[in-house]
């Protein structure tokens, strides 16, 4: 099925990059409409303010490099090359979704791209990353697996436990620790009594630094940076990636645990803002081709939900598919 | 009896020569766990692998049961063929988030995208005075979770036998070696087809079914030589796959004796005997003559003295007077 | 209202922050809800006018409700998917103009605008040869009136055989009775489960027959019964002619033009009201066990269909107080067709809790009937025939019956007797309203 964003190369180029951000956010606010009515339900947790991330980090991997997410992955999804249309089908439940239905909005897979899925424990994809880079070196292959994890994830032994491995078996993981400061409501100082989280990767003898998450280009450059250390073959790389999100933990909650004022300074730095004042001021991004990118955007997220609206449900005698490989499967046994 | 080239192993010799044919056949096969290269392997499994197939095949792992089951999980996603080894069935608890929310969910939840072809081995069950925290027999467990295969070999064929088709498999496959049967030595036929599949009748008689699985069925086929001594004729099945669960072979052999004792080290309440229990009420009601008893460990933590933990386990006394008890009812 | 979480099913409207006529902007809050977690500000999607708020403040709502409209002030795309029609949920369901958006809109609950396939019935399991793999347990009583207990094996093994568990000597867990108990007492460990015929369908129970052909174990299952019950059972008997002149012409007038297999017997009638007296004499319906009456709540009517050849069974008509006539009637024919092909249910045998014997056909002029343990009662209907008959002070030819109560004096006396065939014969007066 060739779609039209069908691509797994990502171009790093100042106006893709804008492009992806715009893409990632729309898509986002359109998510958080569409639950509103009812078509997307179960848990929804949003990217906005987060898109400089994943936009820099999958610009700087290459189409064979392996993902590992979370379960606030659309943006890492989107920015992937995933279909917009199967990102969307998704969370509609539906069986063009990227995981025939079966996934949602938290766990979103394709194999083509690698995608080895939203991960909807917290820390729970490490283990998995570390492993698929075990797999690339028993092999010789020089792939980097990208290992995305907020800074809740730290709290868990699981996090400990595959910065040890990793290190200890020089495997090519590039960890992407995207801290926007809060696990649900608990705020890292309450979680943490180390507050620098790259200060406990350092300590597995492990590179790592922080990198300002809302400026696209510099998550680009460190993600440029940590992969080609990683694919050099001297083991794995930390990245923690300083950032915020604008909406709350999930679809909505009261957002007790933090001040309006501290959201509003955050929203300062919103990472789309920056980078469009970055490239107004240079002269590189003018109105015109702003409002074309929004158009555009529009166009592809109206097409996607027409797209999740028209595609089918899976057969409920489909139900039991896929527990087992190996079963002769309905529809291949009949094509 | 002996077919010829048959050989007298122990079933951990059984199951080391099938570790080192499977990494001889296949090169992304590779065995990860604690200890399991310069010591030898808590149980001495893999004695002498890491000297054959050094030490990035034989991949001693720190004491982090949830990471690298878990990196065998990733790397089974990454082409690779791991055989992952766990000490102890209650260690394995430590990883059963990454066994359950993700070897048996993943490829589900991915829409079949993904297959996560990993071998799981680990020791369980008691016998050996190792107290409350390495003893019990957790494989019903393991059981009740769909999409992960759980095999119970408890032959010396088995021992040798099922590993290659579990590798094969591309299922996630959780392999319970019965602590006790390490040391157990048997026969070995020099050809031999195991499956992964079928459960097996070990003793045919048209009286009584003792159905069992790994490590009580020594004690079931012991219990049916005594009952025939009375003449009470017990078949004896052998599960050997508690998931998916050979339930026609059950019904078969129900429908042969219309009596069923279920032998199950694990505890009684919720045990795997209670599941077997369960599909003859449902798939072979009609067929009883007698309930369908369960000998099942004594639902206490496992004891250190020798005499309590004896008491705690399923006994060979135990499932000759339940039978006695289904065959003869009150008559004298 | 929106849905503001997973978990949220309604939602308090705690406050607008808008009038009509306000223009907001997309992502606008706009009103203030209460959840199950927290008070939560809402945010608009659309860009537009305030039209008018729905709902007021402090007014709890399904998630989905209408809570405002909006003018719409930007005309969608050409490209843009429709506006979805709101869901049914909605208690006033918006209907949008082209400028006109539900706010906001659909509810959570329904599903998403796509028709589900209907999944197709799965083919119904044919009833399995063997009638006792679906029969329920009969209930088996030994002499103490104690539940027997019987493993499955041997209770199928008995029905193949055409045999009673009753008297029999379990000697399995708890005395309970097995295959090899059966077949001991059928002396026919050999017997095969092909020689049980049709007839093996006994309603009455017997002990064990010494084997034999299905007749004579039929006959002797019979005899056993009957045996029993006059042995063990004080019957009283009562005895009214009752005036058919209602029934029979309603009869005529309802079979009438209708070919043989579709008209009513007049046998459907007594059956009818006699499920009806059971249910206002609830004496007589029931099971005498354990040295007192229990009795049924509903009641299934046996009735005594004898056989072509020899013999006798009484399957049930099962709930029969709850079935019209009509459909008395229709199962009143199945009941006997099956019964004499030997094709009934386990369900309809052994269950009846009070029945009727009709020799009308026979040309009797009544019948008194042996009650069949541990039921109570037997209700006799002879032939309708003409007779004088005075009523309203004119003697006339009326077509009456002779009705006969057996009944068991351990559970009823005379008193409730009577009153059970009189309300037979009341009934019987008004045929319509059976």
């Amino acid at each position: 099925m060739a779609d039209a964003d069908d691509r797994t190369s990502t171009p790093s180029s100042d106006a893709a990059l804008l492009r992806q951000m715009v893409r990632i956010r729309r898509f986002e606010e359109r998510a958080a409409e569409l639950y509103s009515r009812g078509d997307i339900r179960g848990f929804l947790h949003l990217y906005v303010g987060e898109e400089a991330i994943a936009t820099g980090v999958m610009a700087a991997l290459e189409p064979d490099d392996a993902i590992v997410a979370t379960y606030r992955e659309h943006g890492h999804a989107l920015a992937r090359g995933v279909p917009m249309r199967a990102v969307m089908a998704e969370m509609f439940g539906r069986v063009d979704g990227a995981s025939r239905g079966r996934g949602g909005s938290m766990h979103l897979f394709d194999a083509s791209r690698r995608f080895y899925g939203g991960n909807a424990i917290v820390g729970g994809g490490l283990p998995v990353a570390v492993g698929l880079a075990l797999a690339d070196k028993l092999a010789g292959r020089k792939r980097v697996t990208a290992c995305f994890f907020g800074e809740g994830a730290v709290a868990e032994g699981a996090f400990h436990e595959s910065m040890n491995l990793a290190a200890l078996w020089d495997l090519p993981v590039l960890f992407c620790c995207e801290n926007n400061l809060y696990a649900m409501g608990t705020a890292l100082a309450r979680s943490e009594s180390e507050t620098d989280i790259s200060l406990k990767a350092t300590s597995y003898e492990m590179p790592a630094w922080q990198v300002d998450g809302m400026d696209v280009r510099a998550t680009l450059e460190a993600a440029r940076r940590g992969a080609s250390m990683v694919r050099s073959g001297s083991g794995p790389c930390f990245i923690e990636f300083r950032t915020y999100r604008f909406r709350p933990h999930s679809m909505y909650d009261p957002e007790l645990y933090r001040s309006r004022e501290e959201v509003e300074e955050w929203r300062h730095r919103d990472p789309i803002d920056l980078f469009t004042s970055t490239l107004r001021a240079a002269g590189a991004l003018d109105d015109a081709s702003m409002a074309a990118i929004e158009a555009d955007v529009a166009r592809e997220i109206d097409d996607a939900v027409a797209f999740a609206e028209a595609s089918p449900i899976e057969p409920v005698e489909d139900l039991e598919r896929f527990i087992y490989t190996g079963r002769p499967e309905p529809s291949e046994a009949a094509s | 009896m002996t077919t010829d080239g048959a050989r007298r192993v122990t079933y951990r010799d059984a199951m080391r020569e099938a570790i080192r044919e499977a990494m001889q056949r296949d090169e992304r096969v590779f065995l990860m766990g604690e200890d399991v290269g310069r010591y030898g392997g808590s149980y001495a499994v893999s004695k002498g692998l890491l000297e054959e197939f050094g030490p990035e095949r034989i991949r001693d792992t720190p004491l982090s049961e949830l990471s690298f089951v878990g990196a065998g999980i990733g790397a089974a996603l990454g082409g690779m063929r791991p055989i992952v080894e766990v000490m102890t069935v209650n260690f394995s608890l430590l990883a059963l988030d990454q066994i359950l929310n993700n070897a048996a969910t993943i490829p589900h939840m991915s829409g079949g995208q993904f297959q996560i072809p990993i071998v799981i081995r680990m020791a369980t069950g008691a016998g050996r005075q190792l107290g409350g925290q390495h003893s019990h027999s957790l494989e019903g467990m393991y059981a009740h979770i769909p999409g992960i295969k759980v095999l119970t070999p408890a032959t010396i064929e088995d021992a040798r036998g099922m590993l290659w088709p579990a590798l094969e498999d591309r299922n996630p496959v959780l392999i319970f070696e019965h602590a006790g049967l390490y040391n157990v030595e048997g026969e070995l036929p020099a050809e031999s087809a195991v499956d992964i599949a079928q459960a097996s009748v070990r003793r045919a008689g048209r009286d009584v079914s003792l159905i069992t699985y790994g490590g009580s069925l020594p004690k079931a086929i012991e219990a049916a030589s005594t009952l025939a001594d009375e003449g009470i004729e017990a078949e004896v099945l052998d599960l050997r796959v508690l998931r998916p669960l050979d339930v026609a072979s059950i019904v078969a052999s129900v429908e042969r004796t219309h009596r069923a004792v279920v032998i199950d080290e694990g505890w009684r309440t919720g045990s795997f005997a209670g599941e077997v229990s369960a599909q003859i009420m449902e798939q072979a009601f009609f067929e009883l003559d007698a309930p369908v008893a369960r000998v099942c460990s004594v639902e206490v933590p496992m004891p250190y003295a020798a005499h309590l933990e004896r008491a705690a386990l399923p006994s060979v006394e135990q499932i000759v007077s339940e039978a006695r008890r289904l065959v003869r009812g009150t008559a004298p | 209202m929106p849905s503001l979480g997973a978990d949220m099913d309604f939602g308090t409207l705690l406050e607008w922050r808008v009038q009509p006529g306000d223009h907001v902007e997309r992502g606008q809050v706009i009103a203030v809800v209460e959840t199950e977690k927290a008070a939560v500000e809402v945010e608009v999607f659309e860009t537009g006018t305030i039209e008018d708020l729905v709902v007021t403040p402090g007014t709890k709502v399904p998630v989905g409700t209408v809570l405002a409209h909006i003018a719409s002030e930007s005309v969608p795309p050409a490209s843009a998917p429709e506006t979805p029609a709101p869901q049914p949920s909605a208690p006033e369901p918006a209907t949008p103009l082209h400028s006109t958006a539900a706010l906001p809109a659909p509810a959570a609950e329904t599903p998403p605008p796509v028709e589900q396939p209907l999944t197709p019935a799965p083919p119904a399991t044919p009833e399995p040869a063997a009638a006792s793999t679906s029969a329920p347990a009969p209930s088996v009583s030994a002499g103490t009136g104690r539940r027997v207990r019987v493993s499955p094996l041997a209770r199928r093994r008995a029905e193949q055989l055409g045999m009673s568990l009753e008297g029999l000597t379990g000697t399995g867990i708890g005395g309970a009775i097995t295959r090899d108990d059966v077949e001991v007492a059928a002396g026919a460990a050999a017997v095969h489960a092909s020689d049980a015929g049709p007839s093996s369908m006994v309603a009455t129970a017997a002990p064990a027959a010494e084997g034999g052909t299905a007749l004579e174990r039929m006959r002797a299952a019979i005899g056993a019964a009957m045996a029993r019950s006059k042995r063990e059972i004080p019957h009283y008997y009562l005895e009214e002619t009752i005036d058919l002149g209602a029934t029979m012409a309603w009869l005529d007038e309802r079979n009438e033009h209708r070919p043989a297999h579709d008209r009513m017997l007049a046998v459907a009638l007594f059956a009818r009201a006699v499920a009806l007296a059971a249910v206002e004499v609830p004496q007589l319906n029931g099971f005498w066990r354990d040295d007192h009456l229990e009795r049924s709540e509903v009641v299934h009517l046996g009735l005594a269909v004898s056989l072509r050849d020899e013999g006798l069974v009484a399957p049930a008509i099962l709930d029969a107080a709850s079935k019209g006539l009509e459909q008395t009637m229709a199962e009143l024919r199945d009941l006997a067709s099956r019964a004499r092909r030997g094709a009934l249910r386990g369900a309809e045998m052994g269950s009846a809790t009070i029945t009727v014997t009709s020799l009308g056909d026979q040309g009797v002029e009544r019948v008194y009937g042996v009650i069949i343990p541990p039921q109570v009662a037997i209700v006799g209907f002879g032939k309708v025939s003409e007779r004088p008959w005075a009523r309203d002070g004119m003697v006339g030819a009326h077509p009456v019956v002779s009705a006969t109560l057996s009944a068991d004096h351990r559970a009823s006396d005379g008193y409730q007797g009577a009153r059970f065939l009189r309300t037979i014969a009341e009934l019987l007066q008004q045929p319509e309203q059976l």
